[in-house]
């Protein structure tokens, strides 16, 4: 009796934004007299991050400091229409309508700008401190706080913006599949090493790495939120969890966290992620998304692992123990595949 | 214990990294609230004369309703209101009703049959959640069970007994003709008999639990002027608004809803499963009402991620190129649609994988069964069919003798290549995530898999539209056609689907080192417009009805020029956002 430790790998891509189009998203932006910036959206957080999202996307297209801009969401009489928080969208369907909001209003800012000081609004630039001067001669400068209060009190001019991003609605053809789907596309590979327990049949995952793509990435401390709390998902998915343990049949399922299995801490492995950003052409700043994606290579990396451990395929999910003794006797025995390279490149 | 590091090295002459704000780690806005538990959730306001609604569900997976008598229930202390479903002004939606994909197939509370275990049939509505709970047990239901089914492939099978009457042989109905979704490209069986090896394996995904830390849940409560206000935990704010307005009759602006900060989703709360009735019970008490799921009810009648079962067959060839896939999967929705329609077009877009493979065909069928409806989770369409590929996948390299890696970058798609939905593929990675993950994971890999590259070797021969087989299997009605033979063969090139309108971005024009993408809609150059698809037949029972090949016109050149966008369709009027005209041919009633 003894555990086998095996490796096993997937690479997946994943389509953002919902998959036929048809889901625009609306953004708001206006700032309050002290050049102050709120976002008014109804996009939904959660737990993602959306909010920050928006308010990095949004300062960093206003020119301005991020503290000076606070993201409101969701409250439908205040916040435009949005499709919703589902199908990885959020950041590149509404990072793109809040572009197009935030530069509007930036528009404006510079023009009270220029009327302050007397030039043309092409000729301006921010510096992203919350100052406003002329190309080349840094002296020339107004604070966007008192760009607004001129805005506001003696041009009467407001600094606010509109935006929307919609990626129409494709037809699909019923007979070839014909569709125009998702614009942007992100992509992976993760590499689970696991070992396998031939007397109990339980399997550890003992350490992930991957790779991911997702664009340009917006806040590198979130995307690393969701994709390690997304592998973990993935493990979860492959091993524990299930609401019909003996599917098609409907017994047995679970009423609480008592029954429903899921991995605890002692289950959750050491994971190492390197990210790679390849703009999307129509992304925010090229950004793409890494909201689902993120649980899918575990599944089948985690069985191809547990192959090459033992030599048996599980194709019915999850895979537990009581499958794995079964194919294991099913199979004669353990049948270890070929080591596969050495121990991993971090720690 | 988690790490991250950024490779900043690839892709670089692609970007522009000098930016203020966008790519830094900052602190969310939102963390101060959540780390102190100052955070509001739905679930955290308080209203004066608050009352609880509770759920009598069904006990039975398939019964129909002989009688329900509440008036008991109706008397027990603090019950203020009994919902039954007569009382639900439309009492009859589906969710894609908001884009016009799919028909009305599901009740608020069931009228004359339940068609799952924990259906909704009646709502009380108490003073306090424990009078709530007790008039429930006082709600008499008389139910005359009938013959349920449960596996995807017995729905489908004949003589199986109808879950929803809305789609009466246990399928969704795609474009009015097909009971499934189609997808092909090139020729499969001719691949198949040319290649070395054919291997065909059969994949079951488990049903899985959202298990957000947050149950579902509303508390709506009567405004000024006939509004509501609506705390809602919604993933979609108008969405849920708009079914909302929907289902209890009212215009979309006499809605208030309020939410934004969730306590997980996981697609768990895109249905409104408490939103609806929530409203009305405000309506017909004049009081707020609050409606929460415990944790047992969200975990068996909280709609979870569908089970998918899912054969994928592959041909490949001796040196590791695969030359045909073909898959057949069946999504089980439980007893009413929700999402999977739209979970099985995703799919199909899906296949075969970020690989490129010259001849490619499935058929995604959505079942219906007597379990608890399924709905979105987490990658829904894609996480099922990414472990059955993926395994397989393993399996394929195996049998060529190929390392894993270097046979997925063997067959992985570059920049150029056609994808089998017919749409040229760009801004593709693939190569490069596997080439990062193995040197990482110090998994060897030969000098030539080191060298390829997503920009190089795409496009080509391998960007072009192949002759396809067409067929009419499994049309509506007619389980005969479900091994239906191939009718016609579409020539090369062959377009139907006129390209999206899409947005052209362009840079800043303010001297900003940063280039702030902006969409906009420009007008592209008028172009001819690809041939038109051939007429369908308004008979489901009409055998086949495309034209023969030689009488349709040839397909534009790949690319295909983009058409001016045509002007919207006149919609329904409805409440709610914009509605787009039919999405698939599927009329809504």
């Amino acid at each position: 009796m003894a555990r086998h430790e095996g490796r096993g790998m997937a690479s997946v891509n994943y389509p953002i934004g919902m998959n036929l189009g048809g889901d625009p998203s609306q953004a708001l932006i206006h700032s309050n007299p002290e050049g102050k910036f709120t976002v008014a959206l109804s996009a939904i957080d959660l737990g993602q991050g959306m909010k920050q999202v928006s308010r990095q996307i949004a300062a960093e297209t206003l020119g301005v400091p991020v503290e000076d801009v606070f993201v409101d969401t969701a409250d439908s009489d205040t916040g435009p229409h949005d499709m919703g928080s589902f199908a990885s969208r959020g950041t590149h369907r509404m990072g793109n309508a809040i572009i197009v909001a935030a530069r509007e209003a930036r528009g404006v800012l510079l023009e009270a700008a220029a009327e302050e000081l007397e030039v043309n609004a092409a000729d301006l630039v921010t510096d992203g401190r919350g100052n406003i001067h002329v190309r080349g001669a840094p002296s020339k400068t107004i604070t966007v706080k008192a760009t607004a209060q001129a805005a506001q009190f003696k041009q009467g001019k407001t600094i606010a913006g509109r935006g929307i991003f919609l990626i129409p609605l494709s037809a699909v053809d019923a007979e070839t599949g014909e569709m125009n789907p998702n614009t942007a596309f992100a992509h992976a590979c993760l590499v689970a090493d696991v070992s396998v327990d031939d007397e109990t049949g339980e399997v550890e995952v003992l350490r992930m790495t991957s790779a991911y793509e997702l664009g340009r990435v917006i806040n590198p401390r979130m995307v690393e939120q969701q994709l390690v709390g997304g592998a973990w998902m993935g493990i979860s998915h492959a091993l524990y969890e299930t609401p019909e343990p003996y599917y098609p049949s409907i017994e047995h399922g679970p009423r609480d966290f008592n029954e429903y299995l899921m991995p605890g801490p002692g289950e959750i492995a050491p994971y190492h992620v390197t990210v790679l950003e390849r703009p999307a052409p129509d992304g925010p700043f090229g950004g793409k998304g890494p909201g689902e994606m993120c649980a899918n290579p575990v599944l089948p990396a985690v069985a191809n692992a547990v192959y090459n451990a033992v030599g048996v395929r599980v194709d019915e999910l999850p895979i537990t123990p009581e499958k794995i003794l079964r194919a294991i006797r099913a199979n004669g025995g353990v049948k270890p595949g070929p080591r596969r390279g050495g121990p991993v490149n971090w720690r | 214990m988690a790490t991250m590091e950024m490779r900043k090295d690839l892709f670089a002459d692609e970007r522009d990294d000098n930016l203020n704000v966008v790519g830094k780690g900052l602190q969310r806005q939102d963390m101060p609230g959540h780390v102190t538990g100052r955070t509001r959730y739905f679930d955290d306001h308080g209203f004066e004369g608050l009352l609880h609604l509770k759920i009598v569900r069904s006990p039975h997976a398939h019964a129909r309703i002989r009688s329900i008598d509440v008036s008991a229930a109706e008397r027990a202390p603090g019950v203020k209101r009994v919902l039954r479903g007569a009382d639900v002004p439309v009492n009859k939606n589906t969710l894609l009703s908001l884009i016009n994909f799919g028909k009305d197939d599901e009740p608020s509370l069931a009228v004359d049959k339940v068609r799952y275990k924990g259906e909704p049939v009646v709502a009380i509505i108490a003073e306090s959640e424990a009078q709530a709970l007790a008039a429930r047990k006082l709600v008499r239901i008389d139910y005359d069970p009938l013959p349920t089914v449960f596996d995807v492939e017995e729905a489908l099978a004949p003589g199986a007994p109808t879950v929803n009457e809305t789609y009466p042989g246990n399928y969704f109905e795609y474009h009015e003709r097909f009971d499934h979704q189609k997808l092909r490209f090139g020729d499969v069986e001719r691949g198949f008999a040319s290649a070395d090896i054919v291997m065909e394996h059969r994949y079951q995904m488990s049903p899985i639990e959202h298990a957000p830390t947050e149950t579902n849940g509303t508390i709506a409560a009567p405004d000024q002027n006939g509004r509501y206000l609506v705390h809602s935990c919604a993933q979609g704010l108008f969405f849920s608004l708009d079914t909302t307005a929907k289902i209890v009759g009212l215009p979309s602006n006499m809605l208030h809803f309020v939410g934004g900060t969730v306590g997980g989703g996981f697609g768990g709360k895109v249905d409104s499963l408490t939103e609806p009735l929530a409203v009305l019970g405000a309506m017909m008490t004049g009081k707020p009402v609050r409606f929460v799921l415990d944790r047992e009810e969200e975990m068996l009648y909280g709609s979870p991620r569908g089970a998918e079962r899912i054969y994928v067959k592959d041909g490949l060839m001796r040196d590791g190129r695969i030359v045909a896939r073909y898959i057949r999967s069946y999504f089980d929705a439980g007893a009413y649609t929700r999402l999977s329609s739209y979970a099985a077009i995703k799919c199909t877009a899906h296949v075969p994988g970020p690989y490129w493979i010259p001849n490619v065909a499935s058929d995604i069928h959505v079942a219906y069964t007597n379990r608890c409806p399924s709905t979105a989770m987490r990658g829904f369409g894609v996480t099922a069919v990414d472990f059955a590929l993926e395994v397989q996948m393993d399996r394929l390299a195996e049998a060529a003798n190929m390392d894993p890696m270097e046979f997925r970058i063997l067959n992985a798609y570059r920049d150029g290549d056609m994808k089998p939905h017919r749409r040229a593929a760009k801004n593709t990675a693939l190569i490069e995530c596997v080439q990062v993950a193995a040197e990482t994971a110090n998994w060897p890999l030969s000098e030539q898999a080191r060298r390829q590259t997503s920009h190089t070797g795409g496009a080509g021969e391998r960007g072009q539209v192949p002759a396809t087989v067409i067929d009419t299997k499994g049309q509506i009605g007619r389980p005969d056609t479900r091994a239906g033979t191939a009718t016609q063969t579409l020539p090369a090139g062959t377009m139907r689907i006129p390209l999206s309108k899409q947005p052209v971005m362009d840079g800043s024009r303010d001297g900003r080192a940063a280039p702030t993408q902006v969409p906009r809609y420009e007008q592209v150059s008028p172009a001819i417009t690809p041939p038109a698809p051939p007429p369908y037949t308004s008979s489901p029972y009409q055998s086949t009805t495309s034209p023969p090949a030689s009488q349709l016109p040839p397909g534009p050149p790949m690319p295909a020029p983009v058409p001016p966008p045509a002007p919207a369709a006149p919609t329904q009027t409805q409440h709610g956002a914009v509605r787009f005209s039919s999405v698939f041919g599927t009329r809504r009633r």
